[in-house]
């Protein structure tokens, strides 16, 4: 594959392919950070991927008191799904098993607008068992229900935007499984500071990169054989001798330019780190261009 | 541009309806034609230049310079622009309004927000009784906006009351918030008898208690209550002092358990 070399990291020429998703978002907030992030960090659980987990979710930020409706510690979460119904039942599990059980919590619509409404607080208030009260205040309405440790105060609704995209990559490669870590995680913690995306594998970084299709009936996708390390003899490899280790960043956004803004992180914090430090060689996943409406072109996003 | 002025040339013989001066009303009209709208309610003809002085100006800015407790509908039904009024005013100022701002730099009569269901009412001085309440036949009292007291408000203040805030800083007459469908109300001073009486759902703020709760409120206890954090920072541009008392742990009182029940009162520690 043509490449380009800056500062010794070799980029490939080519693209991230990514598509169009439904997402949402809801800020949680409770007494401490700890406890906000716990029930984030629950919520999110087995969120990975659409095609097992039903959603793709993870913490986006952290919220100081000041940047939460109650003025509680909070953490923002994002939720990508691929249609509005999926959506709307992956919200409403999340919350109503991982969020309202989860001491002091309370939870709120995480965008001001969108395109259509998702069901939050309306789905979970059936739990109060008639002793649920609304409050309207301005534009906004609240639930609250009872719970053993006071009340869960949860919005009626938040928005979905029907823009998001969901499947941008980095493919990082590395002369060793510890230089390549460590320069997926210096760029997953650089894309953590791009506001609207997520990055939803574990630490924000998957080891096993698929392709799509499987010699065996009803596996829909199956590892990418070309970017194992162990099998460069054995296929018709994209990884030359001195790669060792693969890792995959992939990135949810709310919007495409989001995608693209942890992209550009992504590998300029890679870049910066140097190929003695980190990676040898950067590349992206896609699948010939026809499947996805959105390329994210290396070449492009470097710094 | 300037407001549209009134102002007032003598004390009123008789009392006045002054619904018509409001902004959907006088857009286009010149002050001739404000000056010939009649606002008697006698069989002797009274109208607006018979009684003010009319300055051209923004209709949708509304000065009413002096005011008089015969005064009445000032505002009544008003949707947008802003009417002031430099003085006291009558029964029913700010009924079924909608939408704007109407500010009373003085006392209010009875009714004061009538059925309102949206914009801002402020009054500067005490407001008579049943505040936002509705009318005999009607069955739902204020249903939106905001109804601010800076004095204190008679009997009834929030009867019926169905959405929206009714905030009074000072004190309050007995039955505050009696038949409450929702919503809420806040009172800085002490209630007379029987706040919440028959309230069914919403939420009564009680800065300084009441000089006799109903039987039919059951004690919760004290608590550190999230949505009163949420009702504290709306309301805390409108009034420090009030969002002040939602910022402590407040002991609830669950009622009227003689109706639906799901009503609270909320009180500040000791």
């Amino acid at each position: 594959m043509p490449e380009l070399t800056v500062k010794g990291i070799a980029i490939d020429d080519t693209f991230a392919e990514a598509f169009d998703m439904r997402a949402t978002a809801i800020v949680i907030t409770a007494p401490t950070e700890r406890w906000a992030a716990q029930a984030a960090t629950t919520m999110t659980g087995f969120a990975t991927s659409v095609i097992a987990c039903g959603c793709e979710a993870a913490a986006e930020s952290v919220l100081s008191p000041q940047q939460t409706p109650d003025g509680r510690p909070g953490v923002r979460v994002l939720m990508f799904a691929v249609s509005t119904a999926e959506l709307q039942k992956q919200l409403q599990n999340r919350v109503g098993q991982c969020v309202l059980t989860s001491p002091g919590s309370a939870c709120y619509a995480g965008l001001d607008s969108g395109d259509d409404k998702l069901k939050l607080g309306d789905a979970i208030r059936f739990f109060g068992d008639g002793w649920q009260i609304a409050k309207r205040l301005g534009a906004r309405r609240y639930w609250r229900v009872p719970v053993m440790d006071g009340e869960f105060v949860c919005e009626s609704t938040t928005y979905l935007t029907k823009k998001a995209v969901g499947g941008g990559n980095l493919i990082i490669m590395g002369e060793s499984p510890a230089k390549t870590l460590d320069a997926t995680e210096a760029a997953v913690k650089a894309m953590r500071e791009v506001p609207d995306v997520i990055m939803p594998f574990p630490g924000g970084i998957a080891r096993s990169g698929s392709k799509v299709g499987s010699k065996y009936k009803g596996a829909s996708a199956s590892t990418n054989d070309l970017y194992c390390p162990t099998l460069k003899g054995a296929v018709d490899s994209a990884l030359s001798p001195e790669i060792a280790s693969v890792l995959e960043i992939v990135i949810d956004g709310l919007a495409s330019e989001a995608v693209a803004a942890a992209m550009r992180a992504g590998l300029a914090t890679i870049i910066e780190l140097g190929p003695e430090r980190g990676a040898l060689r950067v590349g992206a996943g896609n699948y010939g261009g026809k499947l996805g409406r959105h390329h994210y072109h290396l070449k492009d996003l470097l710094p | 541009m300037s407001s549209l002025t009134f102002s007032l040339r003598e004390a009123p013989a008789q009392r006045l309806d002054l619904s018509p001066l409001n902004s959907q009303n006088l857009a286009g009209k010149t002050v001739a034609e404000i000056e010939r709208i009649g606002l008697g309610t006698t069989r002797i003809r009274v109208s607006a230049g018979d009684i003010f002085r009319v300055r051209e100006g923004d209709p949708d800015s509304i000065l009413i310079e002096g005011g008089a407790e015969r005064f009445d509908r000032v505002g009544m039904g008003m949707t947008s622009g802003a009417i002031r009024v430099e003085g006291e005013v009558g029964v029913e100022a700010g009924r079924l309004m909608s939408g704007g701002q109407l500010t009373i730099r003085g006392d209010a009569g009875p009714f004061a927000g009538s059925g309102m269901r949206g914009g801002t009412l402020d009054i500067d001085g005490d407001a008579g009784e049943r505040l936002g309440g509705p009318l005999s036949g009607e069955t739902v009292g204020m249903s939106g906006g905001l109804l601010h007291v800076r004095g204190d408000a008679g009997a009834r203040a929030g009867d019926r009351l169905r959405r929206g805030f009714i905030l009074i800083e000072g004190r309050a007459g007995p039955y505050a918030g009696s038949r409450m469908i929702a919503g809420t109300l806040a009172i800085g001073g002490e209630a007379g008898d029987l706040p919440g009486y028959l309230m069914g759902r919403g939420t009564i703020l009680l800065g300084r208690g009441a000089t006799l709760f109903s039987p039919s409120f059951g004690d919760c206890g004290e608590h550190d209550l999230v949505a009163a954090r949420l009702l504290a920072s709306y309301i805390a541009q409108a009034s420090a002092k009030l969002a002040g008392l939602l910022r402590q742990p407040l002991r609830r009182l669950a009622g009227d358990l003689a109706a639906l029940g799901k009503g609270e009162i909320l009180l500040p520690g000791p």
